[in-house]
């Protein structure tokens, strides 16, 4: 054991003739925040999609809680316990908010009940059906959606759709939380809101949560150590007051 | 809270066919007799209903474009009948028999879904509807080009004569259960996972669904269905014909399920109704030189449905005049004694709002906007 709960080792990935990550060595502590910064096109998300088995590196390797993730699939790698939400938002549309949650509880193994037994309506679905529902509106009150829980999952407003996503990954009973620009499009009042919201994710559920974000207040704000990638390389890793005065970060992101 | 009747009214369809069922079960079995083209033509829609309802499954809720539902069909109507004919011998000509060759028609379509279901994991949209399509063909080619001691050839198969008093009985009982599986599997959480497929396939990946194996359940299913059709269609007709099973019919079942709005049960079983209803009253009135017409009207009355249904132009007309506003009309003069008076207080337990989340998945379109009631 490294002492690591997430952790990568020489991470690349290149499609065709660009190099879009490449010899990446990101360490995750466990409990905590942290944060992946870069300009545009620096290759975080890249770095989340590696993560998440939705891209398959070319070199390297990702070890989540000592366990080798490496080559498999997105859905298995989130059932080890690497949940994330999207840059561009991918909720179930036509789905109310509850269900949306109920989703991500599909796979506890608390809620286990066989196609069989939901077709007939045997006792295990309807007691599962009601446990998993509880359980929805519980995670649903701390993103203050609980009022929200029955409309559809298209007609929230957009820092709501942003909530919803980040409270159906954490359904998914994940070890580490990758968030993908969570502050994004919203206003300063609702980002303040955001921050709250996931420092008490931290504290309730004891979360590693990895975020990518582009407002360094934010970051600076929340995050204790984070990661700069600049062309899909490691430019700096550190404690967050550290990194974010360091030279080459700031010529990185201001040019020059 | 929960509306009152909200539960009747999810299961009003289901209660309607079996009312009906009953209904016709008990005269039949104390002796009245029905007119045998009636016995056929219920036949038709129960064949038609189990068909649309399968589909929908596949197109409907998971979201895969399939064209080769009639070659499932045809698959259990070739194994269906081909069983049944050696069967009827040793067995004699009773339910036995027809459970047996039920059970040998429905598995060889689904090994058959099982078939389709692994590349529709690969290739989406038109990709996979191409497959199913030419899935459809070879099936009906190799069934034409067997040998006639096998399957009959060009000529078709020929199945045992049956007592038709009682088949309509068991195809309705079987709309029952095709209706029955497909409603409580997708209003489960196996269900929820099809859906989350359609919605959005890599969140739903990333949520720790699994694709493959909710692809293929979604896939095996309809086909099992779809093969119960095809063996009922073998008792139903005298011999089974591959022309019968083209991708005209394929597209035909599609229809039903595209008209009766995508992922809605009961629209799936009106519109399979309906458009069987439809396609035999036109066969049998026009007759001779009019024959020529039968196409050709169908058609212009699909096309008048699906406009009336989405043209921008007539939506004033459809808010106004359609089923869920006349609900909303007679429920308004007859004021709910037990409603919340002060609006202001309790707005979000107003009883008239719709209870979203048990309408989920039984009907996905016209819930645009309408917020939630409370959970039960």
């Amino acid at each position: 054991m490294s002492g690591y709960i997430l952790e990568t080792k020489k991470l690349g990935i290149s499609f065709g003739g660009l190099t879009a990550a490449q010899d990446v060595d990101l360490r995750i502590p466990k409990e905590g925040i942290y944060g992946l910064i870069g300009p545009n096109g620096a290759g975080k998300t890249t770095i989340f999609n590696l993560l998440t088995g939705v891209y398959q590196p070319t070199t390297g390797q990702v070890l989540l809680d000592g366990q080798d993730l490496t080559g498999l699939g997105p859905d298995k790698i989130c059932r080890l316990g690497l949940a994330r939400t999207f840059q561009n938002i991918r909720l179930f549309n036509n789905m109310t908010v509850v269900r949306n949650v109920m989703v991500g509880l599909q796979n506890r193994p608390e809620y286990a009940c066989s196609v069989i037994e939901s077709v007939l309506r045997l006792p295990r679905h309807r007691r599962v059906e009601g446990q998993m529902r509880q359980r929805a509106k519980d995670l649903l009150r701390i993103f203050g959606l609980e009022e929200d829980r029955n409309a559809l999952a298209c007609s929230l407003p957009y820092g709501k759709q942003r909530k919803l996503e980040i409270a159906r990954a954490l359904a998914t009973d994940p070890k580490v939380l990758l968030l993908d620009e969570p502050a994004a499009g919203m206003n300063p009042h609702e980002t303040e809101d955001l921050a709250n919201t996931i420092r008490q994710i931290r504290d309730d559920f004891g979360m590693t949560i990895l975020l990518i974000e582009h407002d360094m207040r934010f970051v600076a704000d929340l995050c204790d150590q984070v990661t700069v990638l600049n062309f899909g390389t490691i430019l700096a890793q550190g404690s967050t007051q550290t990194v974010l005065q360091d030279p080459a970060v700031i010529k990185a992101y201001i040019g020059g | 809270m929960k509306r009152p009747g909200s539960k009747l009214k999810h299961h009003l369809h289901f209660a309607l066919i079996g009312g009906i069922t009953a209904v016709l079960g008990v005269l039949t079995l104390t002796g009245a007799r029905f007119d045998s083209s009636l016995l056929f033509l219920l036949e038709k829609i129960a064949i038609s209903i189990i068909l649309a309802v399968s589909l929908s499954l596949v197109v409907g809720f998971l979201g895969e474009l399939s064209l080769g539902h009639a070659g499932f069909m045809c698959v259990g109507a070739y194994l269906g009948g081909k069983v049944s004919a050696l069967l009827v011998p040793l067995l004699g000509n009773g339910p036995a028999a027809f459970l047996v060759s039920l059970a040998a028609g429905a598995g060889a379509a689904a090994v058959c879904g099982i078939g389709i279901g692994i590349p529709a994991l690969r290739l989406r949209g038109d990709y996979l509807a191409i497959v199913t399509l030419a899935f459809g063909e070879i099936v009906k080619s190799l069934f034409q080009n067997s040998s006639p001691e096998s399957f009959g050839g060009a000529l078709g198969l020929d199945t045992p004569r049956y007592d038709k008093r009682y088949l309509f009985l068991f195809a309705f009982l079987l709309v029952l259960l095709t209706v029955m599986v497909v409603q409580n599997l997708i209003r489960s959480k196996h269900g929820r996972a099809i859906t989350a497929i359609r919605d959005n396939e890599i969140a739903a990946l990333s949520c720790g669904i699994n694709v493959t194996k909710y692809k293929l359940l979604a896939f095996t299913l309809s086909a099992a269905f779809a093969g119960v059709a095809g063996v009922l269609y073998s008792y139903s007709n005298y011999t089974v014909q591959s022309l019968r099973f083209g991708y005209n019919y394929s597209i035909e079942i599609l229809v039903m399920v595209v008209l009766g709005g995508m992922g809605s049960i009961p629209g799936a079983i009106l519109s399979a109704t309906l458009i069987t209803f439809l396609d035999t009253q036109l066969a049998a009135i026009l007759t001779g030189d009019l024959a020529v017409l039968q196409n050709l009207l169908y058609a212009a009355i699909l096309i008048a449905i699906v406009i009336y249904n989405n043209a921008p132009a007539l939506k004033g007309f459809r808010d106004k005049y359609n089923l869920a506003a006349l609900a909303k009309k007679l429920r308004r003069s007859a004021p709910d004694p037990a409603a919340v008076r002060d609006d202001a207080a309790k707005w979000d337990v107003v009883p008239t709002k719709i209870d979203m989340d048990e309408l989920l998945s039984v009907d996905i379109a016209d819930r645009g906007h309408q917020e939630g009631g409370d959970d039960p």
